[in-house]
């Protein structure tokens, strides 16, 4: 597949992807030549621009509009965001681990467009390995005078530096990952400001993806209207899909946005293990609706369409589940996670997630009331109001109305396998 | 001013000062050296506390008050192998609970303690990012993937009779593991010395054999 952007060089060089060596031999650190060479940091920005790349977080915001809103005061900061938690999400680890050369290049590239001298690369602490892929590959840049002062001869000076979260899984949410960063709780701040304009020690911050920026060499090297080019026009370039649960082939795939969920799943995913009937899907992360084969086996893998059909792509994170999944079980996993994560800054989210556990709990313990159907759905009105997609908010940050998209999920398409289990154990535990 | 933490080893000393420079704001190597005071004294101690306080000029409650919001910071002893099975969704729909249920019977510890004799504590987490390789255990945060009942008891017993010094992801995933998230790639040369994330710069990663 000649469109592949960011898997290609650790697919061609298992061994040695990660390193300097190979990473110089295969094209790196051409695009930072370019950069500090042939263009001004605003053409670097146009470039993003032009390229309607879209933030690969979860999000979906278009990095470059991102860029432009980054406020005239110094100094700024660029933080990488490795803080990947969003269940089903396992695609920034590779990038981290298999080519790290790849995403320090457009850390650089990106500081030179964006006026930085100093940059963090926030990453989970779960994720220790990825941390030390990434280390080696920027003691290897200092070395090779592609950081620190004067690169390249260029005159521009950068620094980056690795800083390990503490398990949080709100740290996730830029601004929370912000105080994370600060050595405070990470608790998410109340927006505006945005970091664009107060971010780190109240700088201007751009908070970008691990995989958002891996792709800025290419698009510095190849052009913005280049990578536009590749896939449906609203959803730009190659994406980073991680394919987990009950599919033959789990792993991650870069794919050109615009297949149908129909291709991802037997095709890419390989079908459903054992050749079982597939029940449902998540498409984007926990955070996400779900979706089911009888309506969206043809609907397109696209950031829109997506959300025409209430639900999103969200980390890029697909969970396969089959005919063999207890739904109300998943639905649970999915609430107590939140439940758990929850920061507790806002009572709708704090409170709301424990009680949405709990009657999921005693749904599945057999000691539901019927009562607790309209409870589940009245708790989750009260956390997200309306139900809608996007959620409406009633909390500083989504974490909150993402726990309810497990509940509308099982009551929109499998309201009668909930109702079955009401005060029915023997039903609750088959 | 006297130095609040010359009873450590003059090499994390040396990495509390780098980490301490590193930062434009002091606090923000509040939670770096959290990590290595945690080696200094096995765990994130009252004492720790103190200590990381006094280098980030934040009072001691306000170290706590970090610490205790995130789960990677032990505020009590933890074993030398802390055993964490993931249950989150992917891990979830493949058997997470099940490895978890195996892992306690192995050690003889349930989830969120410490045997006694403190060669293990047992937890299960939320989503470690290995839902490709589902499901997943980490052994001091180094990574398995593909892990089945069995092989989480054979785990055990391996940790229990080799009490390797260094916890290396590879040789594990190679005795106990399954089904990867993707290509690892090169084997990877370092791994834990304790439970708490194996990274240069913090002064807890060693190289394996």
């Amino acid at each position: 597949m000649s469109e592949l952007i960011l898997t290609s060089r650790m697919d061609a060089h298992p061994a040695d992807s990660n390193t300097l060596a190979r990473y110089q031999a295969t094209g790196g650190y051409e695009a930072l030549r370019k950069a500090l060479n042939e263009m001004t940091p605003d053409q670097v920005v146009d470039a993003v621009k032009a390229s309607n790349m879209r933030g690969r977080g979860g999000a979906g915001f278009p990095t470059g509009v991102k860029w432009g809103f980054l406020a005239d005061a110094s100094p700024r900061y660029l933080v990488i965001n490795a803080d990947e938690s969003e269940p089903g999400t396992f695609k920034d680890r590779q990038l981290l681990e298999r080519d790290p050369h790849q995403l320090l290049e457009g850390i650089i590239i990106s500081s030179f467009a964006l006026g930085v001298d100093q940059a963090y690369v926030y990453v989970r602490g779960e994720y220790p390995k990825p941390a030390r892929r990434l280390q080696r590959a920027i003691d290897e840049a200092y070395e090779a005078g592609l950081l620190g002062t004067d690169i390249l001869g260029s005159g521009f000076a950068l620094d980056v530096l690795i800083h390990l979260g503490g398990g949080a899984y709100i740290c996730g949410e830029e601004t929370a990952l912000l105080n994370s960063l600060e050595g405070r709780r990470g608790e998410p701040r109340l927006k505006p400001p945005f970091p664009a304009v107060e971010g780190l020690y109240a700088k201007p911050t751009i908070v970008n993806n691990v995989e958002s920026i891996s792709n800025v060499p290419w698009i510095t090297l190849h052009g913005g209207d280049a990578y536009a080019a590749i896939g449906p026009e609203r959803s730009a370039g190659t994406r980073l899909f991680s394919l987990s649960g009950h599919v033959k082939k789990p792993g991650n795939y870069e794919i050109v946005m615009g297949i149908t969920w129909g291709e991802m799943i037997y095709e890419i995913g390989g079908g459903i293990r054992d050749d079982r009937a597939l029940k449902a899907w998540i498409p984007g992360g926990a955070s996400a609706p779900w979706l089911v084969p009888s309506e969206h086996l043809e609907t397109l893998v696209t950031i829109d369409d997506a959300t025409e059909h209430g639900t999103m792509l969200g980390s890029g994170a697909i969970v396969v589940m089959d005919e063999t999944t207890n739904v109300v079980a998943a639905a649970r996993n999915i609430v107590k996670f939140f439940a758990h994560e929850s920061c507790g800054q806002c009572t709708p989210c704090r409170e709301g997630t424990s009680w949405l556990d709990d009657i999921l709990q005693r749904i599945l313990e057999g000691e539901g009331r019927p009562e607790d159907i309209d409870l589940l759905l009245d708790v989750s009105d009260n956390i997200s109001p309306g139900l809608g997609w996007p959620p409406a908010m009633t909390t500083i940050c989504p974490l909150g109305p993402s726990a309810t998209a497990p509940i509308t999920s099982i009551m929109r398409w499998f309201r009668p396998e909930v109702e079955a289990m009401i005060g029915m154990p023997e039903v609750a535990n088959a | 001013m006297s130095n609040p933490v010359s009873q450590w080893s003059p090499a994390n000393q040396e990495r509390a000062e780098r980490i301490l420079a590193a930062y434009p704001e002091r606090r923000s190597a509040l939670m770096p050296l959290l990590y290595v005071a945690s080696l200094e004294h096995r765990y994130a101690s009252d004492e720790a506390m103190e200590e990381v306080a006094a280098l980030t000029g934040v009072t001691a409650a306000q170290v706590r008050s970090v610490a205790t919001f995130y789960t990677m910071f032990r505020q009590e002893p933890v074993g030398d192998y802390l055993v964490s099975v993931c249950t989150s969704i992917s891990c979830h729909l493949l058997g997470g609970e099940d490895v978890l249920a195996s892992v306690e019977e192995a050690t003889g510890v349930r989830h969120g303690g410490t045997g006694e004799d403190g060669t293990f504590s047992v937890e299960h987490v939320e989503c470690i990012g290995a839902c490709g390789g589902a499901p997943a255990v980490q052994v001091n945060y180094e990574l398995i993937e593909g892990v089945t009942p069995d092989k989480a008891q054979s785990l055990v017993a391996w940790l229990s009779d080799t009490r390797p010094d260094v916890v290396l992801a590879d040789e594990m995933q190679q005795l106990f593991g399954g089904v990867r998230s993707f290509d690892w790639g090169p084997p990877e040369p370092d791994g834990a010395v304790r439970p708490v994330p194996a990274f240069a710069p913090y002064g807890s990663a060693k190289e394996g054999r």
